[in-house]
C-alpha cells in the first residue's frame, strides 16, 4: 500500500484562485452583460429607482454581472486533504478585477457598437432610450466609466473573500436587503402599520419608489447589525430548542404553535387587502405544490398535467355552489360542496393514474402533460358548454361563510386558505412518515424490487394521486370561491410549470421549502407586476441556476440532499469495494 | 433433514414460464421440506432468477403452479406472496442505495404490522451481522459489497418469511466472504427458516445445502441429495470442474 499524503508531514503547495478562470467566468459576465441590454432588461429596471436619485434598478442588474464574477473568480478552490490552504490577498481581488474588467471591456465595445451602428430593426428593445442608458447620455466617456465601475465592482466582488465569514455575511445581506428593500417599497407601504406612521415611510422612501439615501443607509446599517450580532446564535438557539425533552419539549412547541397562530391571525389584518391579496394567492398556489410534492416530490411520479386537478376542484364547486350553473345548480355552500370536491378529485386521481400505472419517467411526464391539456379542453369545448359554460366559464360562484362570517375579500380569505395549507402541510408531515411514505420511497428508489419487498406498486401510484389531486382540487375550489368565477384559460400548462417550479426550486420533497418557494416565485413576482415580462425569464434562469449549484433546492429534505451527493460517496463505496476484493491483502 | 412424507412447504408443479413468445421454464418441479436447504445450480441464462421471480408472483407462469404450505400462490400479486411469508434476497443485492441501512431494513419490515416482533428482529438482524448495527445511519449505497450483501440478508430476514429465497448470494464476493456467507445461511437456517438459494458456484452451495436441482435452459436435468450430485460423474464435469 503506497503512503498517502496525509501521513506525509510535507503538505503539497495549496491550491490557489486561478486567473485563467477569471477569464472565463470575465466573458460569461460580459455575455450577461450584453443580454441585460439587448433583452430590454435594462430600458425596463432603470425605470425603478432602488436608491432615489443615484441609484436604479437597471444599474444594480448591471452592476451585478460583474460584481458576481468576480465573486466566483476570487473564490479558492476547496482545500483538499494534504494540501496547504491557500493564501487569503491580492490575487483574491486580482481575479475579480481581471473578471470584472473582462465584463467591463466586453460590455463597452457593445456599447460603442450598438451606440454607432442600429440594430433596433432586429433586436427592438435596442431603442434609443437604452443607449442613453448605455452611455450614461455622455457617450464614449459615459461607456468607460461604466466600464471602469464594472471592472471595480468585479475587484470589490473578489476583495469580499478577505473578510472573515462573519462580516461577509453581513456585508452581502445588507447590499441584498437594500435592494429587496429599494424593490418593495409597495411592501413596506402597504403595512397598514407603516401606513398610519407616515413619517417611517417618508423617512425611509420620501415621496415616491426607491429608498432615500439615508433610508438605504438605515436599511443597510440594521441589516448589517442584525447578521453580525445573530451569527451562529440563531443556529445555536434551534439547536438547543431542538435538544429539548419531555415536558419542555412540549411547551416549546406549544408556545411556538401559540405564536405562529396568532402571528397568522392578525398578519392579513397587518398587511391590508393588497398584500392579503398577493398571499391568497401565494396560498393557492401552495396547495397545489403541496399537493405535486406528494406526487413528484415523495412518490417521484413526473405530473407535468397536474393543473387538472385544480381545474377539477374549481368546477365542481362552481356546479355545486353557483346558481347560474348552466346544467344544474344545486346551490350547495362551499362546506357542503367539499366532500364532493374530494370524490371528483379521488375519481380524476384514479382517472388519471391508472392509465399510467405502467409508465415511469420521461413517458409519464410526456402522458399526463397531455391529460393536462385534455381537461383544459374538455372545459373548454362547445360540446360540454351546457355543463361547464364552455368558454364563457361559470359565474357567481358564491362567497364562503364560516358561522356568521362572511369570506368575501382578501383579508377574509386568508383565513380559509391558510387554515387548509397548515392541514395540508401536516397531512404531508404524517404521510411522509407514515407506511404508505415509506412505500413512496421505496418506489421512488427502485420500484421492481420494492414490489419484491411486499410493497403494492399499484396502491401506492394511486394513493400519491388521489392525495395529489385532492389537495390541488381544494386549492382550486377556494380559487374559484375567491375570485367568484372559472374559467377555462385559468388552467393552462403555465400553471402546471409553475408549481413544478416552484417546488424544484423550494425544495423537493421538503415542506418548509415548497412553502418558501411558493412565497417567493409566486408572492414576488405579484410585487413587481411591472417587470412582469421578465418572470419566467427569471424563473428559466433560476431554474438552472438552482440545477447547476443546489439542485436539491433552497430548503432541502434532508433525504433529498443526501441523494443528489450521492456520486461522490458512491466513488468511496467502489474503493471499498475494489479494496475488498483486492487480490493482494494487506496483511 | 427432508422428510419425504411432510407436505412440502414450497413446492413448483410442473411450471412453466415464457417472456412473451420466449419461453425459459419447461416444467419445472421443485419441492422444497420445511427446514430445508435447498439449492438451484446451474448457469447463465439457464433461468434460476426466473424461476424465484415466478416463485414471487413477479411474472407468472404460462401453466403450472407453485405452492405454499399446500396453498397455490401463483397467480397472487407479489405483496401477497410476500404476506404469506415468502422474501427474497435480489440477485446483486439491489439495495435502496440512497436510503440508510436502517430504512433498508424498515421496508423489509413492510408488510408486517406486529411492532414488537419486528424489533425483536431488528435485534435477531444486528446479532446475525454486527456490523449492520455500526452502519445503520449510512447510506446503504455507500456500503462496501460485504456490507450490502448483510444488508440485502437482513432486509429480507425482516419479513420474518418462512422461506428464504437468494439468489447468487457468493456473486461478487471474495472467497472469504462467500465462506462467511454460507455460514450464516446455515445459521439463518438453523434458526427455522427454509432456505431456497439459486447459485453458479456449485460447491459451496452444495457443501451447505442438503439437497441441489440442476437447471439447464429452463429444465431441471439433476436432483438428488448434496452428496450424490458432488460425486455425479456427470455433474463433476459440467459443475464441479475444479474437483478433479
Ligand atoms: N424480462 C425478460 N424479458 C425477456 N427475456 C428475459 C427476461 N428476463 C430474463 N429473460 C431471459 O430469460 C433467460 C433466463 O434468465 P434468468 O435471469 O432466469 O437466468 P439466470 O439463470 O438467472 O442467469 P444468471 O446466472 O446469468 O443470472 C435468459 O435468456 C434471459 O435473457
Ligand atoms: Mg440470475
Amino acid at each position: 500500500m503506497s503512503l498517502t499524503a496525509a501521513e506525509t508531514t510535507e503538505l503539497l503547495p495549496a491550491r490557489e484562485v486561478q486567473l485563467d478562470r477569471a477569464v472565463r467566468v470575465g466573458l460569461i459576465g460580459g455575455l450577461t452583460a450584453m443580454f441585460i441590454v439587448t433583452s430590454g432588461m435594462l430600458e425596463t429596471f432603470d425605470l425603478r429607482m432602488i436608491v432615489d436619485p443615484i441609484l436604479s434598478l437597471g444599474y444594480v442588474t448591471l452592476m451585478a454581472a460583474p460584481f458576481a464574477v468576480g465573486y466566483v473568480a476570487g473564490k479558492a478552490p476547496p482545500v483538499l486533504e494534504g494540501y496547504a490552504a491557500p493564501s487569503v490577498g491580492a490575487r483574491n481581488v486580482q481575479a475579480g478585477a481581471i473578471a470584472g474588467a473582462l465584463t467591463g471591456a466586453i460590455y463597452a465595445l457593445y456599447a460603442l457598437i450598438i451606440h454607432v451602428l442600429d440594430f433596433s430593426s432586429v433586436f427592438i428593445k435596442l431603442t434609443e432610450q437604452t443607449k442613453k442608458i448605455v452611455t450614461l447620455d455622455m457617450g464614449a466617456g459615459g461607456v468607460l466609466i461604466l466600464a471602469l465601475v464594472m471592472a471595480v465592482s468585479g475587484a470589490v466582488g473578489g476583495a469580499v473573500h478577505l473578510l472573515e465569514r462573519r462580516w461577509k455575511r453581513a456585508v452581502l445581506y445588507s447590499a441584498f436587503w437594500v435592494v429587496m428593500f429599494g424593490l418593495l417599497e409597495v411592501l413596506v407601504s402597504q403595512i397598514a402599520f407603516v401606513r398610519r406612521i407616515s413619517a417611517v415611510k417618508e423617512l425611509l422612501y420620501g415621496t415616491d419608489a426607491g429608498l432615500t439615501l439615508i433610508g438605504a443607509v438605515i436599511i443597510g446599517g440594521l441589516v448589517f447589525a442584525a447578521y453580525y450580532y445573530l451569527d451562529g446564535r440563531v443556529r445555536a438557539a434551534t439547536r438547543r430548542a431542538m435538544a429539548l425533552e419531555g415536558q419542555q419539549r412540549r411547551r416549546f412547541i406549544l408556545i411556538s404553535l401559540g405564536v405562529a397562530i396568532v402571528f397568522l391571525a392578525v398578519l392579513p389584518q397587518i398587511l391590508g387587502p393588497f398584500l392579503s391579496e398577493v398571499l391568497d394567492l401565494a396560498g393557492v398556489f401552495l396547495l397545489m405544490a403541496l399537493g405535486l410534492n406528494i406526487v413528484v416530490g415523495f412518490a417521484g411520479l413526473l405530473d407535468l398535467g397536474y393543473v387538472a386537478f385544480f381545474a377539477v376542484g374549481a368546477y365542481t364547486t362552481a356546479i355545486l355552489t353557483s346558481p347560474v350553473s348552466p346544467k344544474w345548480s344545486p346551490e350547495l355552500s362551499f362546506w357542503t360542496a367539499i366532500p364532493f370536491i374530494i370524490l371528483a378529485a379521488a375519481a380524476a386521481g384514479v382517472m388519471v393514474g391508472t392509465p399510467v400505472l405502467r409508465l415511469r419517467g420521461d413517458y409519464l411526464a410526456i402522458v399526463t402533460l397531455g391529460f393536462g391539456e385534455i381537461a383544459r379542453i374538455l372545459f373548454l369545448s362547445d360540446a360540454l358548454k351546457p355543463y361547464f359554460g364552455g368558454a364563457q366559464g361559470m359565474l357567481l360562484i358564491p362567497d364562503i361563510d364560516i358561522g356568521p362570517f362572511t369570506i368575501d375579500d382578501s383579508i377574509s380569505f386568508f383565513y380559509p386558505i391558510y387554515a387548509f395549507v397548515i392541514l395540508f402541510a401536516y397531512l404531508s408531515y404524517a404521510l411522509q412518515d407514515s407506511r404508505v411514505g415509506r412505500a413512496w420511497m421505496a418506489m421512488r428508489e427502485d420500484e421492481s424490487v420494492a414490489e419484491a419487498m411486499g410493497v403494492n406498486i399499484v396502491a401506492a401510484k394511486l394513493w400519491a394521486f388521489v392525495i395529489g389531486a385532492i389537495f390541488a382540487a381544494i386549492g382550486g375550489a377556494l380559487f374559484a370561491h375567491k375570485i367568484g368565477s372559472v374559467f377555462p384559460e385559468s388552467f393552462a400548462i403555465l400553471v402546471s410549470i409553475t408549481v413544478l417550479v416552484l417546488i424544484i426550486v423550494g425544495g423537493m420533497g421538503s415542506v418548509p421549502g415548497v412553502t418558501v418557494g411558493a412565497l417567493a416565485l409566486v408572492a414576488l413576482p405579484e410585487l413587481l407586476r411591472e417587470f412582469a415580462e421578465f418572470k419566467f425569464l427569471f424563473y428559466g434562469t433560476l431554474l438552472i441556476f438552482m440545477m447547476l449549484n443546489r439542485p436539491e433546492g433552497f430548503i432541502p429534505s434532508r433525504r433529498r440532499a443526501r441523494e443528489l451527493h450521492l456520486d461522490e460517496v458512491e466513488q468511496d463505496a467502489w474503493l471499498a469495494q475494489a479494496a475488498e476484493q483486492d487480490p493482494a491483502p494487506a496483511e | 433433514m427432508s422428510t419425504t412424507d411432510a407436505t412440502p412447504v414450497l413446492e413448483l408443479r410442473s411450471v412453466s414460464t415464457h417472456y412473451g413468445p420466449i419461453q425459459v421454464l419447461r416444467d419445472v418441479d421443485v419441492a422444497i421440506y420445511p427446514g430445508e436447504i435447498v439449492c438451484l445450480l446451474g448457469g447463465n441464462a439457464s433461468g434460476k432468477t426466473t424461476t424465484l421471480k415466478t416463485i414471487l408472483g413477479y411474472v407468472k407462469p404460462s401453466s403450472g403452479s407453485v405452492h405454499l404450505e399446500g396453498q397455490r400462490i401463483s397467480g397472487l400479486p407479489t405483496t401477497e406472496v410476500v404476506e404469506r411469508g415468502i422474501s427474497m434476497v435480489p440477485e446483486n443485492r439491489r439495495l435502496f442505495k440512497r436510503m440508510t441501512v436502517r430504512e433498508n431494513l424498515e421496508i423489509g419490515a413492510y408488510l408486517r404490522s406486529d411492532r414488537d416482533a419486528v424489533e425483536d428482529d431488528y435485534e435477531r438482524v444486528f446479532e446475525l451481522f454486527p456490523r449492520v448495527k455500526e452502519r445503520l445511519h449510512q447510506r446503504a449505497g455507500t456500503l462496501s459489497g460485504g456490507e450490502q450483501q448483510m444488508v440485502a440478508v437482513g432486509r429480507a430476514l425482516m419479513a420474518r418469511p418462512s422461506v428464504l429465497l437468494m439468489d447468487e448470494p457468493s456473486m461478487g464476493l471474495a472467497p472469504v466472504l462467500v465462506q462467511q456467507n454460507f455460514d450464516i445461511i446455515q445459521q439463518i437456517n438453523q434458526a427455522g427458516t427454509t432456505v431456497f438459494v439459486v447459485e453458479q458456484n456449485a460447491n459451496m452451495a452444495l457443501s451447505i445445502a442438503d439437497r441441489g436441482y440442476v437447471l439447464q435452459t429452463g429444465r431441471i436435468v439433476l436432483s438428488d441429495h448434496s452428496d450424490a450430485l458432488l460425486s455425479n460423474p456427470e455433474m463433476q464435469r459440467a459443475y464441479l470442474g475444479q474437483i478433479d
